[in-house]
Parts: structure tokens; sequence; C-alpha cells
């Protein structure tokens, strides 16, 4: 993870801090006063900047090429024709408009796939942070095991338990798996556990306040950055999923978006077939907008819900 | 011929290992295809109406679904396009696997057909007449799609093969187009020494390529008797493939870009892709995916193995077929006529596509259309005349996606080392063999 390019100096002073207080604002309360350089680290970095920062550069280039010029030209650069509206007017209308569906399908996926992954991770997270039961032991290490299973793996023994139930080419094929994220709750565990002081919660349950009560309106506000860091995982992990719909969906009017660029792209392969290579692109770029929107939005609580998440334990 | 075919049979695998009890369900309705349906009936399921799910890549068939909604106003046609290739196969093995959600209509390529057929995937359609349809076809696609008696599809396209250069780079460096393989040689050798960064063809090891150009030297590795195999890649047409293809390898002539990447839609636009030789379907790709390059190409006869010979052979094709588990077989039936025999041909010709059917080869106004993309060239009389040169004698295997799948683990190793391609021939050989036994096949070498 990116984290690799923090400077030394940083990380020794970040864990000495940690152990105080985990609050929120570490990281930037701590700018080491005198920054010390590494041209290693520097060249490192800028490597890394380069491996992320291409393709995405390449994407954008690319989208505002037609076919035509997707094959004269180079790739890097921009080619003489600027299409990059007719491109994302056509990835709208092509073929009568079914990227438009596509897209809303993997927001209803996303929606209630993550929405609903996360709020089941900030309910069982609480619960197991904050309440003593038997077995917790058993649950917690059958949670640490199931993050380290792939969820790929998972993918075809559930097509065949949902393929008995009759439940596979509908949406619950796809939103039922997409709610279980053993790595939300376990973050949502971490961040529970340092997040709410049992005093507080004690003194809540003194005034009266129903366990519910306590819940929403004490402990929820205390947990809403490591809310939002999983919302962003899962929001992710289903917005990019691709495996889980190609072998449970049949039916392209359900297809999320990775699914019907694929069926684009693939179009390449068919005889007769149109090559829309320019339509792809356009597709790719306008798929990962919302994403980047919400990293740019969200981002300062993705940081310290990361860094809550990786200091415990 | 593609790449795709790689994955396909991994899925139908996958699948059929992966739905163990659903197969009963198959079983049962064995003797769908054998009784008789009158066109009398025919027509009364289209008075009655209904709606038929048809599962197809074919984009010509867009308007041939409206124009046959249009004429039997009470049919609905669903046409669902978005599947191509190995994701459609894997979703049709799926879906009869599983007993349903089976389209009443699939398109299936040529190769695959045997497949269906073998394991009771399809309806004979010659309980509806399909049978008296022969005369219509040319015998290669017609071959394709039959069994003895049996009828098992209507051909959509054809693709007879011939050779698609690129007349600005052969012109360029002064070189005439080749009529035989050999003369096909020198044109790379001369071409590849001229400028390093071109190539007479790319190839990186391609089973539907290798096994048409088998066919048109006069091959014949595989033949089948129900489930009698043979299969055998030491006769000589294949030795004639060998030869010439040997050299172009050891000499380093083809370029290492495979078929139907980007890679190569950009190889066919910037001219280090100078010929290449595929069915007649392909005009239709060079005007959708290689733009930049319109007026640069043109058509002409697939080299032949000797001076004068003319025999041709085919690359891709598929038919439209009745999955024995269609619900709608009468509907099912109706519009596979109406787009593989009836009007809907000479729609699917006005928009592109490359018939299998003779009236329409013969037609004037086919054979003078003039293509733009090939600067005016009545490029369908080449491709006409192709197909008339077809031996209709060639058969593919019963389980050819498998076999494709395992091509560049034997064939594809003559590209990429030290194995001659005889001795890769053999192994793909051998590999078939022992499948096919595995599978219950009577196989002889």
């Amino acid at each position: 993870m990116s984290t690799s390019v923090t400077t030394p100096a940083a990380t020794a002073a970040d864990s000495g801090h940690a152990k105080g207080a985990p609050r929120l604002r570490r990281v930037k309360a701590h700018r080491p006063g005198k920054p010390r350089r590494s041209k290693l680290m520097t060249a490192l970095m800028a490597l890394m900047v380069l491996y992320t920062v291409v393709p995405l550069l390449w994407l954008v280039v690319n989208a505002t090429k037609t076919q035509q010029g997707l094959g004269d030209s180079n790739g890097l650069w921009f080619a003489d024709d600027f299409a990059l509206w007719d491109n994302i007017r056509d990835t709208f209308t092509y073929h009568d408009g079914v990227f438009t569906r596509w897209l809303l399908n993997t927001l209803l996926y996303v929606v209630a796939g993550a929405g609903g992954a996360t709020l089941l991770a900030v309910l069982g997270g609480y619960a197991l942070a904050k309440f003593d039961f038997p077995g917790k032991r058993g649950v917690f290490a059958t949670v640490i095991g199931a993050v380290a299973v792939p969820g790929t793996a998972l993918a075809v023994p559930t097509f065949l338990m949902f393929s008995k139930m009759g439940l596979t080419d509908t949406p619950w094929a796809v939103i039922i798996p997409s709610l279980v994220s053993p790595f939300g709750l376990y973050l949502m565990w971490v961040f529970a556990t340092e997040a709410i002081p049992a005093e507080l919660l004690e003194a809540a349950r003194m005034d009266g306040a129903s366990e519910f009560r306590t819940f929403f309106q004490v402990a929820l506000p205390l947990l809403a950055p490591g809310i939002v860091t999983v919302l962003l995982f899962t929001t992710v992990a289903t917005w990019n999923n691709y495996f889980l719909p190609l072998i449970m969906l049949k039916d392209p009017d359900w297809y999320p978006l990775t699914l019907g660029l694929s069926a684009w792209n693939s179009q390449a392969e068919t005889v007769g077939g149109e090559v829309v290579f320019n339509l792809v692109i356009t597709g790719s770029l306008l798929t990962i907008v919302p994403l980047i929107a919400a990293f740019l939005l969200l981002q300062k609580y993705w940081q310290s819900g990361l860094a809550a998440g990786s200091v415990k334990e | 011929m593609r790449r795709r075919t790689g994955r396909l049979l991994s899925g139908i695998a996958l699948v059929t290992s992966v739905a163990l009890g659903a197969t009963a369900c198959g079983g049962s309705d064995d003797d769908s295809g054998t009784k008789a349906v009158s066109a009398a009936d025919v027509e009364a399921a289209l008075d009655k109406g209904g709606s038929i799910t048809v599962w197809s890549w074919e984009p010509t068939l867009k308007t041939v679904a409206a124009d046959f909604h249009k004429k039997y106003p009470k049919v609905k046609v669903n046409l669902v396009s978005e599947r191509s290739g190995d994701k459609h196969y894997t979703a049709l093995s799926n879906a009869i696997s599983a007993g349903k959600g089976v389209p009443d209509v699939a398109q299936l390529e040529y190769f695959s057909m045997g497949q269906y057929a073998l394991t009771k995937g399809l309806t004979d359609l010659s309980g509806f007449g399909a049978g008296k349809l022969a005369a219509k076809y040319t015998p290669g696609p017609w071959n394709a799609v039959t069994e003895g008696d049996k009828v098992y599809g209507l051909p959509m396209d054809s693709g007879p093969m011939a050779l698609f250069y690129n007349k600005k780079v052969f012109d360029k460096y002064k070189i005439t187009v080749p009529t035989t393989w050999d003369e096909y040689l020198d044109a790379a050798r001369k071409l590849h020494k001229a400028d390093p960064k071109a190539y007479i063809a790319n190839d990186t090891g391609d089973a539907g390529f290798t096994t048409s150009l088998l066919w048109q030297a006069g091959s014949r590795p595989y033949k089948v008797d129900g489930t009698k195999v043979k299969i055998d890649f030491q006769d000589a047409g294949a030795k004639k493939f060998t030869d010439v293809w040997q050299k172009l390898i050891d000499e380093k002539l083809l370029a290492p870009v495979t078929s139907w990447t980007d890679d190569w839609y950009k190889g066919l636009g910037d001219g280090s892709i100078a010929t290449l030789s595929t069915g007649a379907w392909m005009p239709a790709n060079f005007e959708s995916g290689v733009p930049n390059a319109s007026g640069q190409w043109r058509a002409a006869a697939l080299p032949a193995w000797a001076e004068g010979d003319k025999a041709s052979a085919e690359n891709g094709g598929s038919a439209l077929t009745v999955p024995a588990l269609a619900k709608n077989k009468e509907l099912a039936y109706a519009f596979v006529e109406y787009a593989n025999s009836g009007a809907g041909v000479a729609s699917r010709v006005s928009e592109g596509a490359f018939p299998a059917t003779k009236a329409e080869l013969k037609s004037t106004e086919f054979l003078n259309k003039k293509f733009s993309y090939f600067d005016g060239q009545k490029a369908n009389e080449i491709f006409a005349a192709s197909a008339a040169n077809v031996a209709d004698d060639w058969s593919y295997l019963p389980f050819q996606a498998y076999a494709n799948s395992i091509f560049n683990d034997t064939v594809g190793k003559a590209y990429i080392s030290g194995t001659r391609l005889p001795d890769g021939l053999k192994a793909w050989q051998d590999a078939s063999v022992k499948y096919g036994k595995e599978q219950g096949f009577t196989v002889e070498q």
C-alpha cells in the first residue's frame, strides 16, 4: 500500500504518538519540523507516481480519440481530432443507451450491496467491541480467517448454492454476497474499541438510554470516520466487482458496468462485430469518475480510518 | 480463428461438472427432434403469437428481428446480443445444464455445432422440413449443419477464404500479389528485408486458421462417423502446409501479434501487417476496426498450394440453431427460416453480412457491389469464386472447441521454441486422441 512511501522519520514519530491518543488529526498534527530528504525514497516515490498516473493519463488522452484516431496516433499523446464529447455522447446512446442501464445497475449494487455491507459491519463491529458474550474468541478467529479468503475463491461455491436456490441471474445474486465484508467488520471492530470510551456508554445507560438509543445517538457519531472508511472500501469493491457478476448473471439487462464494458470490448473479437475501442475507453473513464469523486470528497476520512485499522493489533 | 475459443471449453467443462444433477432434465427430451411439424402448424403458431428469445451477436439480426415482428405482429423477438464467443457458449451450456433459461434460438459457429448436436443439445430441424432447403446453400456451410439426414441449424453466413493485402505496402516495395504459397513465402522475405518492422502476416498459433489452411491444402485430419473418430495430421496435405509455414516461422517472417487484439488492429492499420488470409466476413471488421487504412487494402484469391489449383476453404461462419430445450420451437424455427432462408437474407446481405445461400452469391447486385474500403474493388466476385471452390468433405471434431483450446499448448510451441511444426501437430493429435477416448469416443489415429 502507499504507506511504504512515508519517510522513516515520519513513521517513527507517528508510531510514538499513536500509543498516547489515537485521535483523528494525528497525521496533520505531526508534521516533522525538519523533513530529511532521502534521494532513494524520492526516486521510488516518483516511480510510484508514474506507475499510478500514467495509465490514468493514457485513459484521459485516449478517451478524446475516435476509433480512427486510436489506430493512427501515438498512445500517449492526443490525435488530431478531439472527439471526447462525441465519444461521451456515443457511449450513452450506443445500443439504445444500454450504458445508462448498466450504470444504474452498478449504482443499485453499490447502494444495496456496499451500503448493506457497511451497515452490517458497523452493527457487528460495535457489538463485538462493546459487548461480552460467549464465543467471542471463536467469532474473532472466524472473522480473521475470512479476511484471508479472497471473494473470488468463494464465487464458484456461491454460484452453486445460489443456483440451487434459484437466485442466479437476479440482482440478488450480486447483492447478497456483497453484503458480507469480513475486513469491514474487523475494521469497525477495531475502530469501535478505540473510538468509544466504555465510560461514555455506561453514562448513557445510567441515564436510562435504551441500547438502541445508545448505539444510534452516542456511538454512531463517534464511529463516523470509520463508517466512511468501510463504506469506501466496500463501494470500491462492489463498483469494480467483475468475477462475481460474470458467473452469476446471464441477462445483459442486469450487467454492471464492468461486465458491460467487457462485452463491448469483446465485440472486437467477433466476426461482423463493431469495433468500439473508443467507446470502451470513454466508458472506462466515465466508470472511474464517480470513484475518483468519492475519494477526493472523502479522503480525509479515508486516511484517518486506514490508519486506525493499521495501528491496532 | 478466434482466440476466445481457447477459453470456451474450460467454461463448458466447469459448468457441466457444476450442474451434475441437472443433466438428467435434458435427457428426457431426446425424441423432440424426430416428430414432424407441418408448415401449417408453424403458421398457426405464428398467428397465435408469443415471444421468443434469440441469443446471437450477429449485428444484422437487429433489423431482421424488427422486420419479423412487423410481419408477425403477435410474435415478439427478444434479441440478446451483448454476449459473444466464449461468454456466449458458457452461458448457453450453463442454461442447458440447468434446464432453464435456454433461448429459443442460439447462434453457433460451425466448429462448435458437432459438440452441441452430439450431446443432444439441439433440435433436429428436419422435422420442420429444413431438409428441403439443402439446395439453397453452398456445400461447405450446409455440410457443417447436417449430420446424415439430421439438420441441426440453418447456415447464417459463411467464410470462404481470401487473401487481403495492403496494396500501399505492396506498391511501396514493388511486391506482386502472390498466387501460390511459395510466392507468398518469397513476398514475405522481400518485404521483411525491405522493412524489418513489416511482416507479411501475423501468426502466433491459431487453431481456426491452421485447420482452414489444412482444409485448403487437401488435408483431412478429422474423420467423424457418429462417435467414431479418426485423427491424423500426417497426410500429404498437412505436409504441404508445414513445409511452407515452418519456413515462415524459422525465418521470423511472421509478426508475433495475436489476432483480434488491439495490437492486431493497429498493425493492420499502420502497414506492419501486410496481408491477412481469412474469411469473406472480414470487410465489415476492417471498416469498423481499421478505419484509418481505408483505401489501402484489397482482396485477392487465397494463394494456392500448387500453380493453377483453385481449392479454397472456409474460415468461420455460423448458423442459427434451436436448442432442444427451447420452449417455443415452432416460432423459433419460423424465425430461423425467415432470417437465414427467407426475406432476412437479403436484408442481412445489404447490411454487410456474407451469405451462405447460392442465390445471393450469384446475384449480380451482390457481385457488382463496390467496396469503398477497398477503393471500389468488386471484392464479392473474389469471395463468391472462393465459395464455389470450397471442398465440402471437411469435418471438425465433435469436441473441436476443446481441441482448439489446447492448440497453443501443442502446435503453439512451434511458434515460440524449437519444436517443429509437424511435431507440434503430432502432439496436438495425441492430446486430442487422449481427450476423445476419455470422453467415450472410439478414436483411431
